[in-house]
């Protein structure tokens, strides 16, 4: 074989592995979403949503109390999570630009973004659960809102990195003082974004499991108050997928779908908001 | 500095409205000030949490590093009747799953971001990128489901065996692959982690192979170089940097991930020769103790273990950090 076909056959290997590897992570993904459509939406019936979670060894059941449980804390989760992340994404983009505590405050988010989630839960376990004496809905919002916020500062930051210099200008120009300049031109022309940003955090936190574990951890019975262990999505799949029962198991896995709907809902629906703003 | 009332009497309408102005612009400045102190309270949140966590679990573990000192980090038990802990058996399976899922995901993540930059045709580009992207966003909990459901059964029935066939007679690694199939264990938890990391890396590769200069990688096309030695002589050298923080931010996620590894590694604590034995990592022990463990030595076990987790994940994923940043020659990702 002489040098040239070599090349050609090298090449042509090369790119084949690397078709061969998409088609890997596209099969994945398909794998994992056939599964949890074909076995979620089995388990999706009237009391699926009605019913509150059955006791071991009782036949039906539902995820009433679980889907309550989870909107409720990720509700509070949202409520704390929005301000605190975009006021902090305000500061590293409006003031933070040179300063070196700005420049420590977006090396520890960054690394936050992808701490382990599990390690947020024992924070909150020994800062709210030990001190307060028992497991409760707050407490699982705290470490929802610990991992949540570092999307959102970030979001903020890059997308008021992109406001064009001169309308800042424009408005100062105008004799606007800075904060009216950051919330009513700035923040304003990036709106999209940072609901983007917001959205992104609740899809991230949605199907969070390991810091709630330690937390609010679970409630087998309806339950809206936040300072009293709370059932919620993540765990009840958890507990319910580890089980002998096999309702538990299905009910496991339409928990599964519903988050998985949530989410990848949240997911695309952020890429069309944002992709109709960048084209119009 | 005349007052209000002193403007007023001077009667002259100019000065009252340079009066009134001057006292808009200090409140404006007071507001500024506050503004910027306020917003910086916030940014503090994120730098106080991250203190938090290393003053509380420090706090937690001590009764535990008392009492066992540094050799907690070598001992190879686990036991709750003995009250004996070590984190050696919960730190080997961390690792090595980790280290299977790397070995899987690198080379995968590198052919998607090839063939999504390079080969892919330019309608595809998009959705294609964003599928893998969507793979990032599946939540953990459901890839340790379907591996537990889905994967492990097949996976004992249809792999096992057959690796142990081809790979068990050969010295050295034939021990990895003895014992018997039952689907769940070390290396199922490693192959089920690649799945999830893989879509990490593969977004931060394509992203910095797209920070190539058209000209390096047109000039090498020009002088007949193909596809592939362009990648390898041109793309590859130019973000080697950037590559590699990839692969570290992917690590960083494989270290920490709790449910794709708790639903799969079986949750055995001792350390099997094999890879297809069952296991523990730092993560899946916390998971599947915490909430039921002893007060005492067995909870601030936990928080040791913690820790542990906490400061290698921190360790590594400011390298990739690093790493990224420079390789992307800008502020960012």
């Amino acid at each position: 074989m002489d040098l040239y076909s070599l090349r050609i056959w090298k090449n042509r290997i090369g790119i084949g592995l690397s078709m061969l590897a998409m088609s890997f992570g596209l099969l994945a993904l398909l794998w994992i979403l056939w599964t949890l459509f074909s076995k979620g939406f089995a388990a999706f019936s009237w009391d699926f949503f009605t019913q509150d979670t059955p006791a071991p060894g009782s036949e039906g059941g539902g995820l009433r109390n679980a889907i309550v449980g989870s909107g409720l804390i990720l509700f509070f989760t949202t409520l704390v999570s929005t301000p605190v992340g975009i006021l902090a994404g305000i500061y590293l983009a409006e003031f933070g630009r040179v300063s070196r505590f700005a420049a420590a405050t977006r090396f520890v988010t960054d690394i936050m973004l992808s701490a382990p989630s599990i390690v947020i839960g024992l924070f909150v376990y020994a800062l709210m659960v030990e001190t307060l004496g028992g497991f409760s809905g707050w407490a699982g919002s705290l470490a929802l809102s610990l991992i949540a916020i570092p999307v959102v500062v970030r979001t903020t930051e890059n997308m008021l990195k992109l406001v064009p210099t001169s309308l800042r200008e424009a408005a100062f120009a105008v004799g606007a003082p800075h904060w009216q300049v950051s919330l009513k031109v700035t923040l304003r022309a990036v709106k999209a974004g940072v609901v983007t940003g917001v959205l992104l955090a609740i899809a991230r936190v949605t199907g969070e499991t390991a810091p709630l574990l330690f937390t609010a951890l679970n409630n087998q019975f309806f339950s809206t108050n936040m300072s009293e262990p709370m059932g919620n999505l993540p765990v009840v799949i958890f507990q319910f997928a580890m089980s002998p029962y096999e309702n538990w198991i299905e009910l496991a896995w339409g928990g599964a779908l519903l988050i998985a709907l949530l989410v990848l809902g949240i997911n695309i629906a952020t890429r069309i908001i944002f992709r109709t703003k960048r084209n119009g | 500095m005349p007052n209000g009332t002193e403007s007023i009497v001077n009667e002259a309408t100019g000065t009252i409205e340079v009066d009134l102005q001057a006292r808009q612009v200090r409140k404006f400045r007071a507001q500024d000030s506050a503004f910027h102190y306020v917003t910086m309270l916030f940014a503090l949140v994120v730098l106080a949490a991250l203190v938090g966590i290393l003053i509380s679990l420090s706090v937690e573990a001590m009764p535990s590093l008392k009492e066992f000192g540094p050799a907690f980090l070598w001992t190879n038990v686990w036991s709750v009747p003995d009250d004996q802990y070590g984190a050696l058996i919960a730190i080997y399976g961390t690792l090595t799953t980790s280290f299977i899922a790397l070995l899987i995901a690198v080379p995968v993540s590198f052919g998607i971001a090839l063939f999504l930059t390079e080969t892919c045709p330019v309608p595809l580009r998009r959705p294609l990128g964003t599928a893998i992207e969507l793979l990032a966003g599946v939540p953990s909990i459901i890839y340790g489901i379907w591996g537990l459901f889905i994967f492990a059964p097949l996976f004992a029935d249809h792999v096992q065996p057959h690796l142990q066939a081809l790979l068990g007679g050969v010295p050295v690694i034939g021990g990895w692959f003895s014992g018997p199939p039952i689907g769940i264990g070390i290396l199922t938890a490693g192959i089920v982690l690649s799945l999830m990391v893989i879509p990490f890396i593969a977004s931060v590769m394509r992203d910095v192979f797209e920070t190539v200069p058209p000209i390096l990688k047109e000039s090498a096309y020009g002088v007949g170089c193909t596809t592939w030695e362009v990648v390898r002589n041109i793309v590859l050298p130019y973000t080697r940097v950037g590559v590699i923080g990839g692969i570290m931010l992917g690590l960083g996620r494989a270290l920490g991930e709790t449910m794709a590894v708790t639903f799969v590694i079986g949750n055995a604590n001792r350390i099997g020769a094999s890879l297809f034995s069952p296991g523990n990592s730092i993560a899946s022990t916390l998971a599947n103790e915490f909430a039921e463990a002893d007060p005492g030595l067995h909870v601030s076990s936990l928080f040791a273990l913690g820790l542990v987790l906490f400061v290698i994940t921190f360790i590594v994923l400011a390298i990739s950090r690093w790493l990224i940043r420079r390789g992307m020659g800008a502020e960012g990702l």
